[in-house]
């Protein structure tokens, strides 16, 4: 197995619940992970959220979005929040997004995707 | 170019409904949902298995109201099937004439009667508008050409009821960005969180680009308030409209004065453009609203190009 996805899963899984699917974009929403998500909607709260914040699948957890909101604006990368992010790629689950981030392959979108961020 | 286009481009009022979820009984079962307010409605929206329930497709019914002389606005869920059945979906639409398309997230599984279904999520409801723009733009997602390009009208929920509250726009104007040229809002019982949502709307110049259309519900009955609140994901009926409701002596009656009421104030608010009407099990109500309200019917909103409906 790769020594990095093993670091990098040992890291951020026990702080951020991270699911590696090897294309991160936990800066851009608050430091909360979006595929944390029961739906692993990546850009923005689906319309279900409860009147408390918290989450229509999982009544315990306060939405992802919520926080993601919340805590954006404190981060230096507040701006991305509204940023309009791909479809995730299916092929990156269980890599290492530190090497994807590096090599750019976690910034490759399909040829049919013409949407700027 | 679909009739709710039209209206939508004109700046005339639209009405659009949605249609009861329809399991059997062929083309007959589809018209007797639609023909009690057919006269007043632009569109009508053929829902993909709401409320996570299994029912006759989305493309099926969208097909059969087409047969059936009614322009539907085709739902598309992201949560029962990934991208490649979604955009075969889009392309058999348009094959059939049907160009409303309306992206949605979805409710999940577990709020339906299948909750060991396995959930799909493989695009969220902006990358799909992205992908059904891309599609109109004459290409798959791969890249691969599309010729001749299907003609859509793109369109998208958002909900002012539910937090963020104040995010809610912002995400309404990322689906604009995505290709929304048209939001259906969820249905909001509370006045003051469709004013708050308007008011930004207005603000961030979200209603001049994409027709905003606030739902109304016509519940039937207290209970059915009740329901909601307590059932249905993403909404919430205030205390003291469900207390009015129990108390009325006529639970039925006052329900209907609570939908018309709601639609009255939110027709009346800055940027709303139409109004979309919802009624489990009382289709004569939405034409008894649109009647009540004053708003004419379709063919007379044509001729007359009203961008407004006559005011009581």
């Amino acid at each position: 197995m790769d020594p990095v996805v093993l670091v990098e899963a040992a890291v951020k899984k026990p702080v951020f619940g991270c699911r590696m699917c090897g294309q991160c974009v936990l800066h851009s929403t608050g430091m909360t992970c979006p595929m944390t998500c029961p739906k692993t909607l990546r850009n923005g709260p689906c319309g279900g959220v409860r009147p408390d914040g918290h989450c229509e699948v999982k009544p315990e957890m306060r939405c992802v979005w919520v926080k993601a909101v919340e805590r954006a604006p404190r981060t230096p990368w507040a701006h991305e929040l509204a940023d309009l992010r791909p479809p995730v790629d299916n092929r990156l689950w269980g890599t290492s997004s530190w090497r994807n981030l590096l090599t750019g392959r976690d910034k490759r979108t399909p040829a049919g995707w013409r949407v700027p961020a | 170019m679909s009739r709710l286009s039209d209206a939508v481009e004109a700046g005339r009022f639209v009405v659009t409904a949605e249609l009861l979820s329809v399991d059997s009984g062929g083309l007959d079962a589809v018209h007797e949902k639609f023909a009690p307010y057919e006269g007043y409605v632009d569109a009508v929206n053929a829902t993909d298995n709401t409320a996570a329930h299994a029912h006759a497709s989305a493309l099926a019914v969208a097909i059969a109201l087409r047969r059936l002389g009614m322009e539907p606005v085709m739902q598309l869920v992201c949560r029962d099937r990934n991208r490649l059945a979604l955009e075969a979906d889009i392309a058999g639409a348009a094959l059939h004439g049907i160009e409303n398309l309306c992206c949605l997230t979805g409710d999940d599984v577990t709020a339906g009667d299948e909750p060991e279904a396995r959930r799909v999520f493989d695009l969220d409801s902006i990358q799909l508008l992205a992908l059904a723009r891309g599609m109109g733009e004459g290409r798959y997602l791969s890249g691969r050409t599309i010729d001749p390009a299907p003609r859509l009208f793109l369109g998208a929920v958002e909900n002012p009821g539910a937090p963020p509250y104040d995010h809610r726009v912002e995400r309404a104007l990322k689906k604009v960005r995505a290709g929304a040229r048209f939001l259906q809002l969820q249905v909001c019982f509370e006045r003051e969180r469709l004013e708050a949502f308007m008011r930004e709307a207005v603000a961030q110049g979200l209603a001049s680009q994409a027709a905003l259309i606030p739902s109304i519900c016509l519940a039937r009955t207290p209970a059915a308030l009740c329901y909601m609140d307590e059932r249905v994901p993403g909404i919430s009926v205030p205390a003291d409209l469900i207390e009015r409701a129990e108390r009325a002596a006529d639970g039925e009656a006052e329900c209907f004065e609570i939908a018309c009421e709601l639609a009255d104030h939110a027709r009346s608010l800055p940027g709303v453009a139409g109004l979309h009407l919802i009624s489990f099990r009382r289709e004569a109500g939405i034409a008894r609203l649109c009647a009540r309200l004053g708003i004419p019917p379709r063919a007379e909103r044509e001729t007359r190009g009203d961008s407004r409906p006559v005011a009581v």
